[in-house]
């Protein structure tokens, strides 16, 4: 036993000043310069819009989706996760359902749908969709906004993102920065 | 596919071409020998010394140095279990959340003091910043450097001669924090900042969505400083529920090839380590080849299985299985990243396992199985596979019929005793925990999915505590009073026993005489071993698993649509 307090002394002064350097000093000087040289990124990149009459408008984060369901907007990926097996009944009930009403959106649209509009993301909140399934929106977001598939194609190709290098990690698109753009918002 | 190939040809040439310098960088840390932050750091650390009341080059024997690293381990586990059940009444909680239970508290406690990680709550749900920053990156921080601590007390074990003592734990821990692994995460943190990863101390903020105008939570925090050590010391805990999936943990693909370079880094560069401190690169060497090995042909596995083995759905596109995917991250990314984080014990995750398809999740399973020793936990990975050499030069010495001998030292029985403890501990807590599991009448009402992967969720929770890993099946409903208090227990279990082991294991090395290597000398560099050494590990594992792996992933390949 006081081999064992021997050894307490410095094992309570050593986790004391091990909290003291990795919990306050690092935490602080890492928050410290974020918030001085990143500002944006480090609260949560929230898109801000200056609207007409001068006053500014938070729209939500540029990272987190948000929930679109009309025609005039550019659908994302279904919202939440579910950890089901791919393979499972349960998903293939839920796939039907989502394509149902993908179908019902845009009756006319008879192609073959993406993968990522009727499967959810890891974190639920999966903020882009793959460029096929923003192509495959299209048609409608035109004619639902009355302008040309190549305004909305312009739209769609500022709001993505390449692969960086071009070598790691996927294209994607932007769903919330083309549907603001799509309003006029951004 | 080509794609990906090349994304993952990519990733090797970097992960190898840093593992290098930072495995030398490491050694001479350890050595006590200059390097370019002596000039700033040494001043701290002799401060430190001074405050904890010890000598910087103290020498201490194996019973010393274990007691240290488990009395030091304790108190951290007692802090960290009281600040959560108190984080109520504590500041730095913005949101205002409740102290959790006892149970949940202890599971979370052992699982950070053990550097597993598995996570029982939500963080953005769960915990307070306080206990975030000032509980849970510090244990981050020390968990990790403890595994190093130790990797390194055996490797003297192994460079000494005629001795009694194996250094000094407080010196090592001091030394790994402050010149490797706060220098290596203050930069991470930054740059994962840079592409939005939040830091902050600000509460959530509300805003209202553009076109239903309702509200939207988003949850802030001191996350990159977290996240980046929670990467590099093989820890894993997500400073949010869904962990790396999360935009907001990781932002964009440059902050996601960072990350998962993260998780390989320093185990890999460990081995590079290894070679120089026992004067011999190639020892450490064709450990690293042999590690390297293994995780290729997961990592092909269960690329192949996600790209071509996914749902077939009519009217959809068919493009590998996107449940539970990010679509920046896509097959390749997901796949290189849940291979990596599962052969190291890491355990953080950049897309659902659940969802992966049966064989794609059997891997990353079998790699927590094998006992964490593909790279493995920092520093106790490679202390594990050390263990898994001398199983190996044994069992070959058995079978020519010559004293077993590694690094110019015999292996005897006490070295065969403890090098059973840390191979049978991790597999005997998983075993046995997850029949245990199956055994709770309420089982089926923590699950998510029903049949064979039911079965998987339940094995993979049992696997990953039991092997210091901390990934999950998260359809697995964790926070019971059952999971939290024996999958507390052996996460420590599994952690400690093979941990004194290797300890143990050190000093009774270091007390030996070196022999000279001789013509009947089994070489521990060429080919051959380096076949030898996979085909013990894997043949240890399968032996040990394969039967509850046929009645999960296996049966549910087999019965898929």
């Amino acid at each position: 036993m006081t081999k064992s307090m021997k050894i307490l002394r410095p094992a309570i002064m050593c986790f004391l000043v091990m909290t003291i350097v990795c919990g306050v000093i690092y935490t602080a000087a890492v928050t410290g310069i974020a918030q001085l040289i990143f500002p944006g990124q480090a609260n949560g990149s929230i898109i801000t819009v200056t609207l007409k009459d001068g006053t500014q408008k938070d729209y939500g984060s540029a990272l987190i989706a948000q929930e679109f369901t009309s025609a005039e907007y550019m659908i994302g990926r279904p919202m939440g996760t579910t950890n089901l097996s791919p393979v499972s009944e349960e998903q293939k009930a839920l796939v039907d359902e989502r394509t149902d009403w993908l179908h019902t959106l845009d009756p006319d649209n008879t192609a073959d749908i993406p993968m990522v509009l009727v499967t959810a993301s890891g974190s639920g909140v999966d903020p882009n969709i793959t460029p096929d399934a923003a192509e495959y929106q299209v048609a409608r977001l035109a004619r639902e906004r009355g302008v040309s598939g190549d305004d909305v194609r312009a739209i769609i190709s500022k709001y993505t993102t390449d692969r960086f290098l071009g070598i790691f990690g996927e294209p994607a698109v932007n769903v919330l920065k083309v549907n603001l753009a799509l309003d006029g918002l951004l | 596919m080509n794609m990906i190939i090349l994304q993952d040809i990519a990733y090797f040439v970097l992960l190898v071409g840093l593992s290098i310098p930072l495995g030398i960088y490491m050694y001479k840390v350890m050595d006590g020998q200059k390097v370019f932050l002596s000039r700033a750091v040494a001043p701290v650390e002799n401060g430190i010394y001074k405050i904890m009341g010890v000598k910087g080059n103290e020498e201490m024997s194996a019973k010393k140095y274990a007691l240290s690293a488990l009395v030091f381990s304790a108190v951290g586990l007692f802090f960290v279990w009281l600040i959560q059940m108190l984080q109520g009444v504590l500041p730095f909680n913005p949101a205002s959340i409740e102290g959790t239970s006892w149970h949940l508290a202890f599971n979370t406690a052992a699982s950070f003091v053990s550097n597993t990680n598995w996570q029982a709550y939500s963080g953005e749900a769960g915990l307070s910043y306080l206990t975030q920053f000032l509980g849970l990156t510090v244990q981050n921080f020390v968990s990790a450097a403890t595994g190093i601590a130790v990797l390194f007390a055996l490797i003297r074990g192994f460079i000494l001669r005629q001795k009694a003592t194996i250094g000094s734990f407080w010196t090592d821990l001091t030394r790994i924090t402050l010149y490797v692994l706060i220098p290596l995460s203050f930069v991470l943190a930054l740059v994962l900042v840079s592409q939005g990863v939040v830091q902050t101390f600000a509460p959530y903020r509300e805003v209202a969505m553009l076109e239903s105008r309702a509200a939207q939570t988003i949850p802030l925090g001191p996350a990159a400083s977290q996240i980046a050590i929670k990467q590099l010391g093989t820890n894993g805990g997500g400073f949010f529920g869904v962990n790396s999936a999360f935009p907001l943990e990781n932002a964009t693909t440059l902050s996601n090839l960072l990350e998962c370079l993260s998780l390989l880094l320093i185990p890999a560069a460990l081995c590079v380590s290894f070679g120089k401190a026992v004067k011999d690169s190639k020892q450490g060497k064709s450990i690293y080849i042999a590690m390297m090995i293994l995780f290729v042909a997961a990592l092909g596995i269960t690329t192949i299985s996600e790209q071509y083995r996914g749902p077939v759905f009519e009217g959809i596109v068919t493009s590998g299985s996107m449940e539970g995917k990010e679509v920046i991250h896509g097959i390749g990314a997901s796949s290189l990243w849940a291979t990596a984080t599962t052969a190291v014990s890491n355990g953080s995750v950049n897309s659902m396992h659940d969802s992966f398809t049966p064989l794609g999740g059997m891997i990353p399973m079998f790699l927590m199985q094998l006992g964490e020793i593909v790279f493995g936990g920092v520093g106790s990975g490679l202390y594990g596979m050390i263990a898994f050499v001398l199983l190996t030069v044994f069992i070959a010495g058995l079978m020519v019929g010559r004293t077993p001998e590694y690094l110019g030292k015999k292996v005897e029985p006490y070295d065969m005793k403890m090098v059973c403890l840390i191979v049978l501990a991790p597999l005997m807590c998983t075993l046995l925990s997850t029949a245990a599991a199956v055994m709770v009448p309420e089982v089926d009402s923590w699950l998510t999915n029903s049949g064979a992967h039911g079965f998987s969720e339940i094995l993979y929770a049992f696997s990953s505590m039991g092997n210091n890993n901390g990934s999950a099946f998260a359809g697995f409903n964790a926070n019971t009073v059952f999971t939290n208090v024996v999958g507390g227990i052996i996460m420590l279990l599994a952690r400690f026993i093979p941990m004194a082991a290797a300890i143990f294991l050190a000093g009774n090395m270091s007390k030996k005489k070196a022999v000279a290597v001789s013509e009947g000398t089994l070489s521990t560099t060429n080919t051959m071993f380096v076949g030898l050494l996979i085909g013990v590990i894997l043949i240890v594992g399968a032996l040990s698993f394969l039967p509850a792996l046929a009645l999960g992933p296996i049966a549910d390949y087999f019965t898929m649509r």
